[in-house]
C-alpha cells in the first residue's frame, strides 16, 4: 500500500458523497440560525420554525429534481410552469368527481408528460435544456391559463383526505415535511449508491468520455428531466392540497428558487458536481434567510435583491475555489 | 524593407528567445531552450511529438507564458506578452486548426478587429473589400475577398491566414506543419509565397516533420527533443542521418522493453471495414498476446479505424468478429460487454472525467461487479481499484484524488486501469503515451507489454511515433489516406513505414 495514504482531504474528486462544500454550508445555516434567533425571538417559536420547514419541503422537492438535470450540466426553466398546469389539472379533476388517489395518479402524469416532452427535445432533439425548457415553460403557462381559464378553481368541500397532504401532520411534522424527507432520501441512494447516479454525474462532467464508457447519454439525460417533471407535479399537488384552489399562476418564479438552492447547496452550473445534501442545506438556507427578513419587516422587494444577489455569490465562491484548486 | 537595406537585415537577429522554461503540472514542457532568428530568414523547427514545439510557438505569441526566460524582439526585451502585444510587434502564428470566423467573409476575417470605420463607428464596407482585394493582390492570392471563409479550401484558409499577417505588418510568421493539411500543388504555390516573402525580409519559423520540406526551404534548421534544443545550424551542415539522429536521440533497443511475442487464438478480426470518405476496405486479425500497430500520418484514418470498431462513428459496411463470432456494435456499450476497451486519442476530452475521483474514472464503464441487489458496495469498489492503482503503480495520495490533478503518465495508468476493471480483452489504445512525460513512457511501455503477455490481452495500438511504434509492435499496419497500404513484420524501419504512408 506505498501509494495509497488516507491523508487526501484537499483534493478530493467531488461526488455526491463526499461533501466538501457541504460541511462549511452547514456552518453557514447553523450561523444564520442563532442571528436569526438574535434578530427576532420569535423565530425559534415552534409555529415559525414549522413554517420554516414548510417552506424548506415545499421547495427542496422541485430543488431536487433541478439538482438531478443541473448534475447532468442542463437546467430546467419549466418547473413552476408544470406546477401550473398540475394545479388547474388537479382542481379540474376534482371537479369532475373522480376519486383522491386517481386524481392524484393523473396529475402526477401530467407533470411526467412534461418533463418528458422536455427531455425528448434535450435528448433526442439536441435543442439546448434553456431553450427546450424556456419554451415549455411560456406553452405551459399558457396551457395552464387556458384550461382554468384564468380563474383559479376552488376544490370545494369533498376533498379532506386530500388536503391531509399540504395541511396534516405526522409524528409531530407537517406531512409535506415528509415527503421531501422522503424524496431527497431516495434521491440520495439513487445518486450514491447506483449505477444509475453515476451516470448522472459522466454525463454531466464529460459527455463523451460518458459515451465512449458505454453510457446511454441520451437515456440518462431524458430520464432527468422527467424526474424534474414528476417532483413538480408532486410540488403542485402539495400546493393545491394546502391552498385548496388551483392556480394557474401557482408555481410562478419557483424555477429560479430551485436554481438558486441547487447552486448554493454547491451543485454546480457547468454539470458533474454537487449532490442532494446540499441541496437540502441549500433549501433551507434560503428559507430560513426568508424568514429572518419577514420577521424583521425587510419589504419583498428588498429580499429579491438580496436573493438575486446571493445566487450571483454562491457561484462566484464557486469559481474562486476552482480557481484556487487549480493553482 | 526596401531592397537595398535586404542584405544588412539578413545578418540581424530579429528574434531571440532565451532560456525559455515552461512547466505544465507533472510534465516540464520545456527547459532552457535558447534560439534565434534572423532577418529574411526561413528557419526550420523539428522534433518528435511532444519535443515542445507548440508549446515554444505558444510562448512565442504571446498564449503561453513561460516559467522563465526572455524573449527579445530587435534586441528588446518584451516582458509579460499577450497575444494582441505579439501581433502588434510583428509576430503572426498561424496554427493547424486555423483560428478563424467560418461564417463571415474573407474580407471580414482579414480585417477582423481593425475594420474601417465610416460615420457614427458603421463599417466601411466598400472600403473594407477594396483593402481587401488589395491585400490579395499584392500577394498574388486568387482569393475573392466576399465569399465566406468557409467555402474556402484549407490550403486557401492558409493563404488567408498569411495575407492577414502579412496585412498586420508581420515580420515574423510561424507555420505550424502547413504540409499536413496541404496537398502537393497547394505546398508548391505556399513555399513560392515564402520565398517571396523572405525576399522581402520577412522572417518564417517553419515547423513539419518532413524533413525534405526543411532541406528544400529552410536556411536554419533547430531541433527540440524532450522540451530541450538539441542542437540548431545551417541546413548546410545537416544531413539527414543527423537530423534524425538529433530528434530521435537514443536508440530504440533501449528505450523499450524486451518483448516476447507469443501469438495465440484469433480474438478479434476485421474486414471489409468502411465509413465512406474516411475509412475503406480495413480488414485484419488481431491475436491473443499481441500487440499490433497501426501508423500513418495525420489524417490518414488511424483512430477512425479503433472509433468504428467501438461503435463510436457510424460504419457504412465491414464486419467485426470477437472471438470467432461475428458482431454488431452500433454503441461503445456493446463493445465495452465484448470486451472490447478504448483508451482515447485525447484523454482530456474523450477519455476522462477530469473534475472526479480516481475511483469514478476507473470503475464507471462497469459496476456491475459491484451490484448487490441494486445498491453499490461502496467497500467492494474501493478494494477493487485500491487494487487496481496499486498494481499499476498509479502515485497518487489515494483513489478518492481528483483525475484531473494526475501527471499523464499517471492518467493514462487510470484509462488502463479502467479497461481492466471492464475485463477487457482486446485494448484499442489511441496515442498510448500522448502527453506522457518521457520518464513515465517506459512505464507505460510496459504496462503494455504486461497487458499482453502476462494477462493475455491483445492490443490493438495507434501511434504516430514510429520508434514507438517501431519499439512495441508485433505486426505494423501502414494506413494512407483511409486503406490499409502494407503490413509489416517486426523490425521494418522507419524508411519502410514511410515509403507506405505517403505518394510514391
Amino acid at each position: 500500500m506505498a501509494s495509497i495514504d488516507t491523508d487526501q482531504q484537499k483534493k478530493s474528486g467531488r461526488l455526491g458523497f463526499r461533501m466538501p462544500k457541504g460541511l462549511g454550508l452547514v456552518w453557514v445555516l447553523i450561523g444564520l440560525c442563532i442571528v436569526a434567533a438574535l434578530l427576532s425571538p420569535a423565530f425559534l417559536n415552534p409555529i415559525n420554525l414549522t413554517n420554516v420547514m414548510r417552506q424548506v419541503a415545499l421547495f427542496g422537492v422541485v430543488s431536487v429534481g433541478m439538482t438531478f438535470v443541473i448534475l447532468t450540466k442542463g437546467i430546467d426553466l419549466s418547473v413552476g410552469s408544470i406546477i401550473g398546469v398540475c394545479a388547474v389539472t388537479c382542481a379540474l379533476l376534482f371537479g369532475m368527481g373522480l376519486p383522491v388517489g386517481v386524481v392524484m395518479l393523473l396529475t402526477l402524469l401530467a407533470g411526467v408528460l412534461m418533463g418528458a416532452a422536455n427531455g425528448l427535445g434535450v435528448a433526442i432533439g439536441g435543442v439546448p435544456p434553456f431553450i427546450m425548457t424556456l419554451g415549455m415553460m411560456v406553452m405551459g403557462r399558457g396551457l395552464a391559463l387556458t384550461l382554468a381559464d384564468g380563474q383559479p378553481i376552488s376544490l370545494g368541500q369533498r376533498t379532506r383526505d386530500f388536503m391531509w397532504l399540504g395541511r396534516g401532520d405526522f409524528l409531530g411534522l407537517p406531512v409535506p415535511v415528509w415527503v421531501f424527507l422522503i424524496v431527497a432520501a431516495i434521491a440520495i441512494f439513487v445518486l450514491r449508491y447506483t449505477a444509475y447516479g453515476r451516470q448522472i454525474y459522466a454525463v454531466g462532467s464529460n459527455v463523451e468520455a460518458a459515451r465512449l464508457s458505454g453510457i446511454n447519454v441520451k437515456m440518462v439525460t431524458f430520464s432527468v428531466y422527467l424526474i424534474s417533471g414528476f417532483l413538480a407535479s408532486l410540488t403542485a399537488l402539495i400546493f393545491v392540497s394546502r391552498l385548496t384552489v388551483g392556480e394557474p399562476t401557482a408555481g410562478e418564479g419557483i424555477e429560479l428558487e430551485a436554481i438558486a438552492i441547487a447552486v448554493i447547496g454547491g451543485t454546480s452550473l457547468f454539470g458533474g458536481e454537487g449532490g442532494v445534501i446540499g441541496t437540502i442545506i441549500g433549501a433551507a438556507i434560503l428559507a430560513v434567510l426568508a424568514n429572518i427578513m419577514n420577521l424583521i419587516g425587510v419589504s419583498p422587494f428588498t429580499q429579491q435583491i438580496v436573493k438575486g444577489a446571493i445566487i450571483v455569490i454562491a457561484v462566484l465562491y464557486e469559481m474562486w475555489s476552482k480557481r484556487r484548486a487549480n493553482k | 524593407m526596401d531592397g537595398p537595406t535586404l542584405s544588412v537585415l539578413e545578418r540581424k537577429t530579429l528574434l531571440e528567445m532565451h532560456e525559455i522554461e515552461k512547466s505544465f503540472p507533472g510534465v516540464k514542457a520545456l527547459q532552457g531552450v535558447s534560439f534565434k532568428v534572423r532577418h529574411g530568414e526561413v528557419h526550420g523547427l523539428v522534433g518528435e511529438n511532444g519535443a515542445g514545439k507548440s508549446t515554444l510557438m505558444k510562448i512565442l505569441s504571446g498564449a503561453y507564458t513561460a516559467d522563465g526566460g526572455e524573449i527579445r524582439l530587435d534586441g528588446e526585451t518584451i516582458t509579460a506578452p499577450t497575444p494582441s502585444d505579439m501581433i502588434a510587434r510583428g509576430v503572426a502564428v498561424i496554427y493547424q486548426e486555423l483560428a478563424q470566423a467560418e461564417h463571415l467573409s474573407v474580407a471580414e476575417n482579414l480585417f477582423m478587429n481593425r475594420m474601417p470605420r465610416g460615420a457614427f463607428g458603421r463599417i466601411d464596407w466598400r472600403k473594407l473589400h477594396h483593402d481587401a482585394a488589395d491585400a490579395m493582390m499584392r500577394l498574388g492570392f486568387e482569393i475573392d475577398p466576399h465569399l465566406p471563409i468557409s467555402r474556402l479550401s484549407v490550403a486557401q484558409r492558409q493563404l488567408v491566414e498569411i495575407a492577414r499577417a502579412i496585412s498586420q505588418n508581420a515580420k515574423l510568421i510561424v507555420l505550424d506543419e502547413p504540409s499536413a493539411v496541404l496537398g502537393d500543388a497547394e505546398l508548391e504555390t505556399l513555399f513560392d509565397i515564402i520565398a517571396r516573402l523572405k525576399a522581402e525580409g520577412v522572417s518564417f519559423i517553419y515547423i513539419s516533420h518532413r524533413l525534405k520540406e526543411i532541406f528544400e526551404l529552410c536556411q536554419v534548421a533547430t531541433v527540440l527533443r524532450d522540451g530541450k534544443l538539441i542542437d540548431s545550424r545551417q541546413v548546410r551542415d545537416w544531413t539527414t542521418d543527423t537530423l534524425i539522429g538529433s530528434m530521435v536521440g537514443r536508440s530504440i533497443e533501449d528505450y523499450f522493453p524486451a518483448r516476447n511475442a507469443d501469438p495465440g487464438d484469433e480474438v478479434l478480426h476485421v474486414e471489409g471495414l468502411t465509413r465512406k470518405g474516411i475509412i475503406r476496405d480495413i480488414g485484419f486479425t488481431l491475436r491473443k498476446g499481441e500487440i499490433l500497430g497501426i501508423c500513418g500520418l495525420a489524417g490518414a484514418g488511424r483512430s477512425e479505424v479503433l472509433r468504428a470498431i467501438m461503435g463510436a462513428d457510424p460504419i457504412d459496411a465491414g464486419t467485426i468478429r470477437v472471438h470467432g463470432s461475428e458482431t454488431k456494435i452500433t454503441h461503445p456499450r456493446q463493445a465495452i460487454q465484448l470486451h472490447i476497451g478504448f483508451a482515447p486519442e485525447d484523454r482530456k476530452t474523450e477519455g476522462l472525467f477530469l473534475n472526479q475521483a480516481i475511483r469514478f474514472n476507473v470503475t464507471i464503464s462497469r459496476m456491475k461487479r459491484f451490484m448487490r441487489n441494486g445498491k453499490l458496495k461502496l467497500n467492494e469498489e474501493r478494494k477493487a481499484v485500491e487494487g487496481l492503482v496499486q498494481q499499476l503503480r498509479v502515485k497518487t495520495p489515494g483513489i478518492e484524488t481528483m483525475i484531473g490533478t494526475l501527471s499523464g503518465g499517471n492518467q493514462q495508468k487510470c484509462v488502463i486501469a479502467k479497461q481492466l476493471n471492464a475485463e477487457c480483452d482486446v485494448l484499442l489504445i489511441d496515442e498510448p503515451t500522448r502527453g506522457v512525460d518521457v520518464g513515465a513512457r517506459r512505464e507505460i511501455y510496459e504496462l503494455m507489454v504486461d497487458l499482453v503477455e502476462r494477462r493475455g490481452l491483445a492490443v490493438l495500438m495507434v501511434s504516430s511515433e514510429l520508434p514507438e511504434i517501431i519499439g512495441m509492435c508485433d505486426r505494423i499496419l501502414v494506413m494512407r489516406e483511409g486503406e490499409i497500404t502494407a503490413e509489416l513484420p517486426r523490425g521494418a524501419s522507419e524508411e519502410d513505414i514511410m515509403r507506405y504512408a505517403t505518394f510514391h
